[in-house]
């Protein structure tokens, strides 16, 4: 067997795989809360717990309903950004004009709200979730085995990132959003209606962040606390690429997920801290983060 | 909805200086009713939330007087209580040496994590002090001498300079009182010294303050040193209290919990944290039983303190009364 640095190399391709995969989960996360940062200045603490409940469309879509993956991956992010939206109407829209910190203790609330909920109605175990049939399997690329189901998310989720840039930087729709980040006075004063727009895009973040979590359904177990955890990483990885840059959200994310899976292979025991060390030492280096602008 | 403009800063009912005969009265108020209350309550469940709210106060500190949203102080907190854990049954201290160690781990700990933190403001503070707490998290969740998910059982509570048994649930109260005062007249102390106004000054205005030639980033440091070992203060009593130190302790829902004490209580008061940690430890005691509600009844406050009570329950008395409290 090939080894690469005392390493056998289908392991260490495995967990570069498994790197690539959660940077895919980061980079559709802080791609969704810049995104909604910059429109609504609100870091939303929500964000988790509307991951864990893209999943858990998909997993009650399935066992209620009999709706398979394909119809989850399109309605879940759907239903779930239906709620983002009433969740902005009702609750966030209250906050104009207060500190963002306010945001940010609403959006924390609201997760534990979230989160006690599906705990009291699920239990905290998780459930499983199986691969759609087109995609199991897998493909022996001779160094390594290769899952279909891993290779699609990685593929699709780099899609839909580079979608989302090109959306913001490219299109009339993402420049009034660039415009309206910059100045919603001026925008309004214009004639758009920026207050539509925040909600659409507090929709569309949260609708992010539920499609990321119908692709983890069949990787991780569907479980209420799917999300706790992997928000707090998320903001390191949002603290060190900086929130200024859609591309940057999203090379910091897959980034960040390699470094995590090269550590799995090559110190397991701190893989769990490395992206937080990064941060530490972004924060020395350059405080702005990676792609951020000093303020 | 108009467009989100200008923010509001996080603050007190507009403080004077004059008059603070007020909070000497309520002052002394408190500690009659804490004096007596031994004999109504159950000391263990005052112990409780005595220490919840040095705790609280010393979070308050933060971001009632200086404008910092840390959203990780479990770090601080959990750390002296393994700390203090550590050393009373491993290494043998006595409680009067336990705590003090562990109180000065923390002001190590928040020193490092303060000089980091600072670099960064408003949100991105609170995001950077939460990773960071995440980060000590793990570490604990691996480290040998935390014990894991087990935690650190059965300590010590020892007898205070030989002396006092602190086996008996009463002495250990009227010990756990006298550390929290302590703890709250030094943070009272502060917010009223000259150092205290400059935290003011900078929560009010940073660039102001910088420009009148204040060394902004020191003073900050300075209160997150402060605020961090009190913390540590009230984690490494709690641990002798309750003779356990957990990963409950460390982890992100206890930073949220001392957040939701001081918001509760009403930010930037100086009673509201320990009226908050009342409310709060209360909460939990009654709906212990009752599964993941906890977590719901916290959240939902959350979101209600947010939306409509942001002065909190002695923000508004205070704001009733025309003198802050």
């Amino acid at each position: 067997m090939t080894e690469i640095f005392g390493v056998p190399a289908p392991a260490l391709f495995g967990q570069l795989l498994l790197g690539l995969i959660n940077g895919a989960f980061y980079a559709i996360l802080s791609l969704g809360l810049a995104v909604i940062f910059g429109l609504l200045n609100i870091i939303n603490f929500t964000h988790g717990a509307q991951y864990m409940m893209g999943a858990f469309t998909a997993w009650m879509m399935l066992n209620w309903a009999g709706l398979g993956y394909w119809w989850a991956l399109l309605l879940a992010p759907l239903l779930v950004g239906a709620t983002g939206i009433l969740i902005e109407r009702l609750l966030l829209a209250r906050l104009a004009g207060l500190d963002h910190l306010y945001g940010l203790l609403l959006t924390f609330g609201l997760a534990l709200v979230i989160q006690g909920i599906f705990r009291n109605e699920f239990g905290s175990t998780g459930l499983p979730y199986a691969i759609p049939p087109e995609l199991r399997g897998g493909q022996n690329l001779g160094f390594m085995f290769l899952p279909n189901y891993r290779a699609w998310v990685v593929v699709v989720s780099l899609a839909v990132c580079l979608a989302t840039w090109l959306v913001i930087e490219k299109t009339r729709l993402g420049s009034y959003l660039r415009a309206a980040t910059e100045n919603p006075t001026l925008v309004q004063a214009m004639g758009i209606d920026v207050p539509k727009m925040v909600t659409l895009t507090y929709g569309f973040g949260v609708a992010l962040a539920a499609f990321a979590g119908v692709l983890a359904a069949p990787i991780y177990q569907v479980s209420p606390l799917m999300g706790a955890d992997l928000i707090i990483v998320v903001f390191a990885v949002v603290v060190i690429g900086g929130m200024g840059s859609i591309l940057g959200s999203i090379v910091t994310g897959f980034g960040l997920g390699v470094i995590e899976g090269l550590t799995k292979v090559f110190w397991p025991q701190a893989s769990s801290t490395v992206i937080f060390v990064i941060m530490a030492i972004v924060l020395l280096l350059r405080p702005a983060g990676l792609f951020g602008r000093a303020s | 909805m108009a467009a989100r403009g200008e923010p509001v800063a996080i603050g007190p009912v507009a403080a004077t200086g004059n008059g603070l005969r007020h909070q000497h009265l309520a002052i002394a108020g408190m500690v009659a009713a804490l004096a007596v209350a031994p004999l109504v309550l159950y000391p263990v469940f005052l112990m409780k939330v005595l220490c919840f709210a040095l705790f609280a106060c010393a979070f308050n500190l933060l971001i009632g007087y200086v404008g910092l949203l840390s959203f990780g102080h479990a770090a601080f907190f959990g750390t002296a209580a393994y700390a203090a854990g550590h050393a009373a049954k491993v290494w043998g201290f006595p409680p009067e040496l336990a705590v003090p160690f562990a109180t000065a781990c923390s002001a190590l700990l928040g020193l490092v994590f303060g000089w980091l933190a600072i670099r960064r403001q408003g949100i991105y503070f609170a995001m950077i002090t939460l990773a960071l707490a995440q980060m000590l998290y793990f570490f604990y969740l691996q480290a040998p001498f935390t014990g894991g998910e087990d935690g650190i059982q059965a300590i010590p509570r020892g007898r205070l300079l030989g002396v006092l048994d602190l086996s008996n649930d009463l002495v250990m109260y009227w010990v756990v009182l006298a550390v929290f005062l302590a703890g709250f007249l030094l943070i009272y102390r502060t917010i009223h010294s000259p150092f205290g106004q400059v935290l003011k000054a900078i929560r009010e205005n940073e660039p102001r303050a910088i420009s009148l030639g204040y060394e902004v980033d020191r003073y900050k440091l300075l209160a997150f040193v402060l605020s961090a070992a009190l913390s540590g203060l009230a984690g490494g009593t709690k641990a002798i209290v309750f003779q356990l130190a957990s990963l409950t302790d460390v982890h992100w829902t206890m930073s949220g919990e001392v957040v939701l004490m001081a918001l509760v209580g009403g930010l930037g008061t100086v009673f509201g944290p320990i009226v908050g940690a009342a409310v709060i430890v209360s909460l939990q005691n009654y709906l212990a039983g009752l599964g993941h509600w906890v977590t719901i009844v916290q959240g939902l406050i959350f979101v209600a303190c947010v939306l409509a009570f942001r002065r909190g329950i002695v923000g508004e008395l205070g704001r009733l009364l025309g003198k802050p409290l």
